[in-house]
């Protein structure tokens, strides 16, 4: 073979920003395997027990991004259990000893503990960036570390993390000489913070281009804010609460005024419908809006909003939206890209929803359309098979019918057919979830077409196990499988056990398969941990007597090269 | 607002999917090609009717056998996937794989979830089990028809069960459904009790957080060696939560003290019941470890207050209460009595 300079593939690869291009090059040869992890600095780990981390640091000493996930996702739905696991504390502390030139790090679904906080704070001198998703286990005492510590920190991003509050004097450890901030999101926090000091952080930070506060800052508090951030990007106000003819009110007009370069907005706690005339200069240049968290803005005001909003590409709203403001969305909002209706009363006595009829008017309007999450309480073929002509880009599709496996109101029919037309329409359709009276059919035709599906989530649906066997038979790209609540047992989950581990992981909670199958499964696939979870007092005890017939609660199958977990609480049993 | 994870999304090893190809695989050959056809009836020769059949009389019964499990939370998930089996069982056979007509289908599952609906009020507590799929099933109509109800004027459902389930009670939730996080569950309410004052807003709040975890400590009784754990959020009170005690461990005790007697020759077992938990009177009470690491004796302060700050339960014998470190007895006794392990 000639000769190939090594400086030559290292240059090449330096282009490849992708990990799937990444990893295909170092399988090449010994050669390329190590100029590729010598030049990786991006690393992602999409389940934080696949691999231990000291190998990761290990591999790639000169990495300077890392990102990793660690609960499954149906942890977002109190599905898995408090102390399950999902520790940062391993990866901090190998990163800590392997790659102390880390700059970035990004948890998702995992337990940081304050001591966590401050070792990461204290470890990296050149660290810029931490972003915090669905995380829980630490106090504002951790964030009083990384403020205090992260010299030159320029991103803060906690996204609805469960934080304990320590008291308000975490954001006053920033100190002086921090001018660097370009994102500071502590929205999901629920206790005071000290505006003074946030002020004048705001103040000496020029570069801020994205603050999103929690409920507790005020309107007067927010006006002072954008007073000396008038260049900000992107907004997550706090609590809107204002009367009309206050000062605050007419200086919260004027602040917006100034913002000219706002083209995201969120926040609008306990915002009511008065309020939102502030915004109204802003609007025309919004790309993303997030009213998710404002019950008390219905109807007409805002219908007005966002008849004003014709950029806009990415759209959050509660379902008092109603069928009427979806169908002003779909004429107003012709770049839509991204759509979620969320349900705003799902105990009580609501009054308005959405229906099959918003979707259908969202989908005729707005073509460009790739992603969606909509809750309703009903929705029929005919609508799905319209969606699906008007819309051919879907990447996320996921439609959450209240009621579980309630049929077309209108035929009484499964909602096979419609779903049926999405996954035959949306040929990159990436992700997927399911809801509504649903047989064996749909799996089948999801398994037919949907080539590109990533992400399913099934729940009570199905007849048989044939259902899950049609899917795990015919979607080659599929990477992560959660089901709750449906017919599937035994015979399905081994039919193809080498499937899983082309998969990242596999959930199963409240289905058919016992324990025996699951102990069939571990015995036949080393590479893979099967993870049972059971909350019950009596099986704690006695283990050892459960026959092969118990059905289990939920199993978690995971491929990974680190053969089973040193933390696993006394209620997982890794098989 | 929540963003896409950045960083794109390929795993950290290729190895496996690279060496993996898929038309080696038995799994996606021709005959299973042609299974996947898509026809009238399911694929495999099975016409729909065959199917309707086999989920008539289902091979395995909505009983299961070893799964009992307690806690509400559990028996809901597991009851209601056994009343999805008992949807399928309702439904008639009919060809052309469509439901059974709307009334009898509808009126059965009326009656199924009427029978429940009595059946836990008499149980007066939420233990579904999966035996009774009738009461599962009316635990996941509780959320068909809630709505139903509620949102009369937003739906144009014109089914048999709308005027009836209007009149019934709101039944137990489904466990993580709707699959939402838990902090837009209450908005419309957290957002009244905001209204009020910030404080109680935050204390509302609080309540949510802690209500979604269940509250599970482990409880230790002195002279069993196998602990316990139990759930706080499943009572309201110290009476409820001291019979909870002695249902947990009077099996445990009765065994401990039979290994006892195989040692010595002591000829009766006295099964009593493990009482004066609280009051000090009996023969054993219960004490706790709170947020600070100390150790209390339960009972003192309001239920409410205990639960939120409560760690560790445990059921020491009340004749080791009255020693003090200070006083004369020994070192192994003082740390017996400090020691949690």
């Amino acid at each position: 073979m000639t000769y190939f300079p090594e400086e030559v593939v290292e240059h090449i690869v330096d282009f490849l920003g992708s990990h799937r291009d990444r990893n295909a090059v170092s399988t090449v040869c010994k050669a390329w395997y190590q100029v590729e992890r010598l030049s990786r600095r991006n690393v992602f780990v999409g389940n934080c027990y696949a691999i231990r981390p000291e190998r990761v640091m290990a591999r790639f000493p000169w990495m300077k991004s890392l990102g990793v996930k660690g609960k499954p996702h149906f942890a977002d739905f109190n599905l898995v259990p408090y102390d399950w696991g999902g520790f940062a504390q391993p990866w901090i502390e190998a990163a800590a000893r392997g790659c102390p030139g880390l700059e970035e790090l990004r948890l998702k679904r995992m337990v940081v503990t304050d001591d966590d906080l401050e070792l990461l704070a204290r470890s990296f001198p050149s660290f810029k960036s931490l972003v915090l998703v669905s995380c829980e286990g630490f106090s504002t005492d951790g964030l009083a570390a990384i403020a205090t510590y992260c010299r030159g920190l320029r991103e803060l991003d906690l996204q609805e993390n469960e934080v304990e509050d320590h008291g308000r004097q975490w954001l006053s450890c920033f100190p002086d000489s921090c001018t660097s901030l370009v994102s500071l999101n502590f929205a999901c926090l629920k206790g005071e913070i000290n505006t003074n000091a946030l002020e004048r952080l705001v103040a000496r930070c020029p570069d801020l281009r994205s603050l999103k506060l929690n409920r507790a800052i005020s309107v007067e508090s927010l006006n002072r804010i954008l007073a000396r951030a008038p260049h900000l990007v992107d907004l997550g106000t706090g609590s809107m609460m204002v009367n009309h003819h206050t000062e605050a009110y007419h200086r919260l007009i004027n602040a917006f005024l100034g913002c000219k370069s706002l083209r995201s907005l969120s926040g609008f706690w306990d915002a009511s419908s008065c309020c939102l005339q502030a915004v109204y200069p802003v609007c025309v240049n919004l790309t993303a809006l997030n009213l998710s968290y404002a019950p008390a803005i219905q109807g007409d005001d805002l219908i007005k909003l966002i008849c004003l909003c014709f950029k806009l590409q990415k759209l959050w709203v509660l379902d008092c939206i109603g069928d009427k403001g979806l169908a002003a969305v779909a004429s107003t909002c012709k770049d839509l890209q991204e759509l979620r209706v969320f349900p705003s009363d799902i105990y009580g006595a609501g009054t308005t929803a959405v229906t099959e009829e918003g979707l259908v008017a969202i989908s005729s309007g707005c073509s460009k359309l790739n992603s969606l999450l909509y809750f309703c309480y009903q929705m029929t073929n005919t609508a799905l098979v319209t969606v699906a002509k008007n819309c051919p880009h879907f990447t996320r599709f996921r439609l959450c019918i209240l009621d579980p496996g309630k049929p077309d109101p209108v035929t009484d029919q499964p909602l096979d057919e419609g779903f049926g037309a999405i996954v035959r329409s949306c040929k990159n359709l990436r992700r997927l979830s399911l809801s509504g009276l649903l047989t064996d059919k749909v799996f089948l035709y999801i398994g037919m077409h949907a080539e590109h599906l990533e992400m399913l989530s099934i729940a009570f649906a199905g007849d048989s196990d044939k259902g899950m066997v049609y899917v795990l038979n015919g979607c080659k790209n599929l990477r992560k499988l959660e089901i709750r609540d449906c017919p599937f047992g035994d015979d399905a989950l081994l039919k193809d056990v080498t499937k899983y581990e082309t998969m990242r992981s596999l959930w199963m909670s409240s289905c058919d398969v016992t324990l025996g199958g699951c102990r069939a499964l571990a015995a036949k696939m080393p590479s893979l941990n099967v993870e049972i979870i059971n909350e019950s007092d009596e099986a704690d005890e006695f283990q050892e007597n459960l026959s092969d017939l118990h059905k289990v609660e939920k199993l978690y199958v995971y491929r990974t090269v680190a053969r089973g977990r040193t933390d696993a609480p006394d209620f997982v049993w890794i098989l | 607002m929540e963003e896409e994870f950045r960083g794109g999304r390929p795993q950290l090893f290729d190895f496996i999917t690279n060496g993996r190809d898929w038309s080696d695989k038995g799994g996606y050959g021709a005959a299973e090609e042609k299974n996947l056809e898509l026809r009238l009836g399911l694929p495999g020769g099975e016409d729909w009717s065959a199917v309707q059949e086999k989920r008539e009389h289902p091979a395995e019964s909505a009983v299961s056998p070893g799964h009992i499990a307690k806690i509400p939370k559990s028996t809901n998930m597991s009851a209601s996937s056994g009343a999805k089996r008992g949807c399928s069982d309702a439904v008639d056979s009919k060809p052309e794989g469509t439901l059974a007509d709307k009334t009898t289908f509808q009126q059965q599952h009326l009656q199924q979830q009427q029978l429940g609906f009595l059946q836990l009020q008499a149980k007066g507590k939420e233990s579904l089990h999966r035996t009774s799929g009738s009461a599962g099933l009316q635990s996941l109509e509780g959320k068909v028809c809630g709505p139903h109800a509620a949102h009369a004027s937003s739906t144009k459902n014109t089914t048999a069960t709308h005027s009836t389930s209007q009149s019934r009670a709101a039944a137990a939730p489904v466990v993580g459904w709707p699959p939402i996080r838990s902090f837009r569950k209450n908005l419309a309410g957290t957002a009244k009790a905001s209204a009020e004052s910030p404080n109680r807003r935050s204390e509302a709040e609080k309540k949510l957080e802690n209500d979604r975890k269940g509250l599970f400590v482990k409880i230790n009784m002195d002279g069993i060696p196998i602990g316990r754990k139990v759930d706080l959020k499943a009572y309201d009170s110290y009476e409820k939560l001291s019979l909870a005690v002695d249902e947990l461990f009077r099996g445990l005790l009765m065994a401990a003290q039979m290994d006892l007697l195989a040692a010595t020759t002591h000829s009766t077992i006295e099964t009593h019941l493990i009482s004066g938990l609280l009051d000090r009177s009996g023969e054993y009470t219960l004490v706790y470890e709170d947020d600070e690491g100390d150790k209390m004796l339960v009972g003192d302060v309001p239920w409410d207050m205990f639960v939120s700050t409560a760690k560790r339960l445990r059921v020491l014998k009340s004749s080791d209460l009255c020693a003090s470190p200070l006083t004369g007895r020994n070192q192994e006794e003082d740390k017996r009595l400090l020691n949690w392990e």
